[in-house]
């Protein structure tokens, strides 16, 4: 954390760049990236409780706990996006008002940017129709209404799910189960929508011109898999320190299986997108990965790719190494640095271009949000029995053997 | 043993013992045909008998019978490809995904839902068969070596990977419903009496004595096929859906196509799988194993893959304007208004729409409404091809050469045939193979039987 808040203050004072773009640049990465795993956190609590999982019951309170991050990382996205709103940085082109309006009126200091040809105006050389066409969907009080209403479904959500699993610690009660089971449903309602319009809002609309239907599904497989990466060796920590006894095998196995699935659908998805647009090679839609493969993120945007679909591949295809520590921890600790680098080569390309520049600011920062991450986790955790007494499907999680 | 959770409802019902099990199955295989099967097989035959006269004719006289024409290039017979490759998407998830999952409400229902994907996709190979016009040289198609001739095939062709796709997903498929079926072919030859049918099942079942050792590997290779066929799951559909979008024709090329489509694809295998066993249970008096749970569980997947479809048809509406893109936006536009509209707003009633009644638990644990939906999905997403493919080239970038496209008798005649040669093959699975996986569900018998979560409840 330490490290974070001088990489904070640091890399601002030092960032040379206009408006401080590189410092707000990364803010977005890590905030996004960051938010991401605590939403998908509150999907796969919500989604076990769907299913009616059990091997997972005994689990729940370390999705509580990652979820319980929420409001933080909810904080930084709305702090990025407030400023970039006043205009203290140009991440999202769109947000710059003079792009909307065919011609302008220029009276000495000040330009009036008008729709029409009246008298004296001229055309505005900013202006960018394709932009302009989608004015109706950046208007900023539909993009604030929008934002808010996630954020705001999120917390409420992430509260009364909290709130009920400890009132089941207290209380035995089959009703509050089933409560969770019909609020859950209903959050995956919720989120199936807001998932990929979030990411729309958020990323997407970074590459302001560009556009792809898969690019929601995308968004959504590689937080759910940095998700699983992450608990996955909080678990695997944690029980070396003697917490979770009741965690065996079996379990971590399970847990190795998700991430390894997920990793599968996140590179499915990946070649999906990346195969229909390069086949097609057209102009509207080409645009993206040009701009990622000829220029200087053309490596790091390939060995992306490639750690984070072959390694877990390779490594924990087989039975026995998804219950090794030894294979599984490298595993984790490539692909969580590589499902951050997914997001950086979202955010980045769109907003550095080909003045980026790679040092310790970025490395710090995504220490020192590790650092608050891990911090806020186990706070959480701390607050609550690890094991939740009272779920009614924990025989048979604590049971699991296979 | 797992003590299974006490709030989950049991999966057999009633008081059964492993013998009631094979009574159960076996049962209808040894005694005489019931007259409802008859009826319903000779329909069933007829309409088939009908369906190849249909392709024979087409063969004989070229594909100028269908009423495709300059500018509607394809259509039925995509459209049939499509929706049957689709439905046979069920019986792999159930065995494999769900196997994977440990879900064993699937013990039920994989059996009768891996023979149903089997035969919808020999009936989705038809297709492209015939479509080619000369059906003679249709090995031509595999990468043969060049002894045949110049010709080899063009790898850059979704086409060409449509073929690998399918036949690799039909023999996966294909080996792993038979593993399953070895142990209950043995089990059936066991009870026989009459010399020629214990033969003929004695055959069938590849000499399983049922030691510790067959177990053992039955096992092992159920869970690599699994593991090999639930990629294949996702494989099938997504290639079939870059056949439309690797091309630049806008409607066509979208980049969430091929998720979509195999959300769509689990979607109606499910409704089909619901169409087919409903009657099945009722007929064959299955009732104790197929019982109101499973059908909500099937209902709760289809509430889920049709709602995927649903974000998904709303996501490329949404974009088709976003993109900005003069041709994309009218392709919708002209989807949702255009002459074919009808056809978009069955699909969205049928695909998105009705399944959000299965939201009511009233509703998903009706039988009756379960069937109606079930086939109203299979209506719906015949509809969601034909609308992809129909209205996003019948008006291509030259007004002139606009067109539709109206059914000829071929056309329909070979779709309602493979309706017919279907029904026929599931009729007679239905009565000469163990419709249940009989030896997987004793397994469960004593952690999900009613009876004995009754006893575990009281102690």
């Amino acid at each position: 954390m330490g490290i974070g808040v001088v990489a904070l203050i640091g890399g601002y004072l030092t960032d040379g760049t206009e408006h401080h773009q590189r410092w707000w640049a990364n803010l977005l990465v890590n905030g996004f990236f960051w938010f991401s795993i605590s939403l998908a956190a509150l999907f796969f609590y919500a989604l076990n409780y769907a299913v009616e999982a059990a091997w997972s019951a005994i689990l729940k309170r370390v999705w509580e706990a990652i979820f319980k991050f929420l409001p933080i990382g909810a904080g930084v996205m709305l702090f990025i996006l407030l400023a970039g709103q006043f205009h203290a940085h140009h991440l999202y082109h769109w947000m710059d008002s003079s792009l909307y309006h065919e011609y302008m009126v220029v009276e000495g200091e000040h330009v009036n940017y008008v729709d029409t040809m009246e008298a004296g105006a001229v055309a505005n050389p900013n202006y960018d129709h394709l932009i302009a066409h989608k004015g109706a969907y950046f208007a900023p009080a539909f993009y604030w209404f929008r934002t808010i209403a996630y954020i705001a479904t999120f917390l409420i959500f992430a509260t009364l799910f909290r709130r009920w699993s400890l009132q089941e610690d207290a209380q035995p009660s089959l009703d509050l189960h089933y409560k969770q089971f019909r609020r859950s449903a209903l959050f995956l309602v919720f989120f199936a929508v807001f998932s990929s319009t979030l990411s729309w809002d958020w990323l997407m609309s970074i590459d302001t011109h560009w556009f792809s239907t898969l690019y929601g599904w995308y968004v959504f497989s590689g937080m759910w898999v940095s998700l699983l990466i992450f608990a996955n060796v909080l678990l695997i920590w944690l029980r070396s320190k003697g917490y979770f006894a009741e965690v065996n095998e079996s379990h971590m196995h399970d847990i190795s299986k998700w991430m390894f699935a997920i990793s599968m659908l996140w590179s499915y998805l990946w070649v999906s997108q990346f195969l229909l647009i390069w086949y097609s090679n057209i102009p509207e839609e080409v645009t993206y990965y040009t701009q990622r493969f000829f220029t200087d993120y053309k490596w790091p945007f390939i060995i992306t790719f490639f750690v984070n679909f072959a390694v877990p591949f390779y490594m924990l295809v087989a039975r026995d190494a998804k219950r090794n520590v030894k294979f599984v921890l490298p595993v984790a600790f490539l692909i969580f640095v590589g499902h951050f680098a997914d997001v950086y080569l979202m955010v980045i390309p769109g907003t550095m271009f080909d003045h980026n520049v790679f040092g310790l600011f970025e490395v710090g920062l995504f220490l020192g949000f590790l650092g608050l991450f891990i911090n806020r986790v186990l706070t959480a955790l701390s607050k609550a029995p690890l094991i939740p007494v009272n779920h009614p499907m924990l025989q048979e999680s604590k049971d699991l053997h296979h | 043993m797992q003590r299974e959770a006490a709030i989950r409802e049991p999966l057999i019902l009633g008081n059964k013992s492993y013998k009631d099990i094979t009574d159960d199955v076996v049962g209808p295989i040894q005694g005489p045909a019931p007259i409802g099967w008859k009826i319903m097989i000779t329909i069933s035959a007829i309409i088939a008998v009908y369906g190849v006269g249909s392709i024979l004719y087409l063969l004989g006289t070229g594909i100028g019978v269908w009423g495709l024409n300059k500018t509607v290039g394809w259509s039925w017979d995509i459209t049939n490809f499509v929706w049957w490759v689709g439905i046979g998407h069920a019986g792999t998830l159930i065995s494999a995904v769900l196997l994977l999952f440990r879900q064993k409400w699937r013990m039920a229902i994989n059996r009768s839902a891996e023979a149903m994907t089997i035969f919808a996709v020999i009936m989705a190979a038809t297709f492209p068969g015939i479509h080619m016009g000369r059906i003679w040289v249709s090995y031509w198609v595999l990468p043969l070596p060049n002894q045949f001739g110049s010709l080899w095939v063009n790898f850059n062709s979704p086409l060409l990977w449509d073929v690998f796709a399918i036949s690799t997903y039909f023999s996966v498929s294909l080996v792993f419903w038979y593993i399953g079926l070895i142990p209950d072919f043995a089990t059936i030859r066991d009870r026989m009496v009459k010399p020629l049918p214990k033969k003929i099942y004695g055959i069938l079942a590849f000499g399983w004595s049922g030691r510790a050792k067959h177990w053992t590997r039955f096992e092992e290779v159920s869970l690599v096929l699994a593991g090999i066929a639930t990629p294949l799951v996702f494989s099938v559909h997504s290639i079939v859906s870059m056949d439309f979008a690797t091309s630049v024709i806008p409607g066509w090329h979208t980049t969430i196509f091929p998720p979509y489509f195999v959300s769509g694809a689990v979607f109606s295998g499910f409704a089909m799988v619901q169409t087919l066993l409903l009657i099945m249970r009722k007929g064959m008096k299955l009732e104790n194993y197929i019982h109101v749970k499973h059908v909500e569980y099937m209902n709760i997947v289809i509430i889920v893959t049709g709602s995927i479809v649903g974000v998904a048809y709303l996501t490329e509406l949404f974009i088709s304007w976003y993109s900005g893109v003069e041709y994309e936006s009218y392709a919708f536009i002209n989807r949702f208004s255009g002459p074919y509209s009808w056809s978009y707003w069955i699909m969205m009633t049928c695909n998105v729409i009705s399944p959000q009644l299965f939201w009511f638990k009233k509703i998903r644990r009706s039988l009756i409404a379960t069937f109606i939906l079930s086939i109203v999905v299979n209506i719906g997403m015949w509809f969601e091809r034909y609308v992809i493919i129909v209205t996003s080239i019948h008006r291509d970038y030259n007004p002139s050469s606009w067109g539709e496209f109206h059914p000829s008798s071929m056309d329909l005649g070979i779709f309602i045939g493979t309706l017919g040669i279907f029904f026929t093959l599931f009729l007679g699975f239905a009565r000469f193979f163990p419709v249940l996986a009989l030896n997987e569900l004793k397994t469960i018998l004593k952690s999900s039987g009613e009876a004995y979560k009754k006893q575990h409840d009281n102690h």
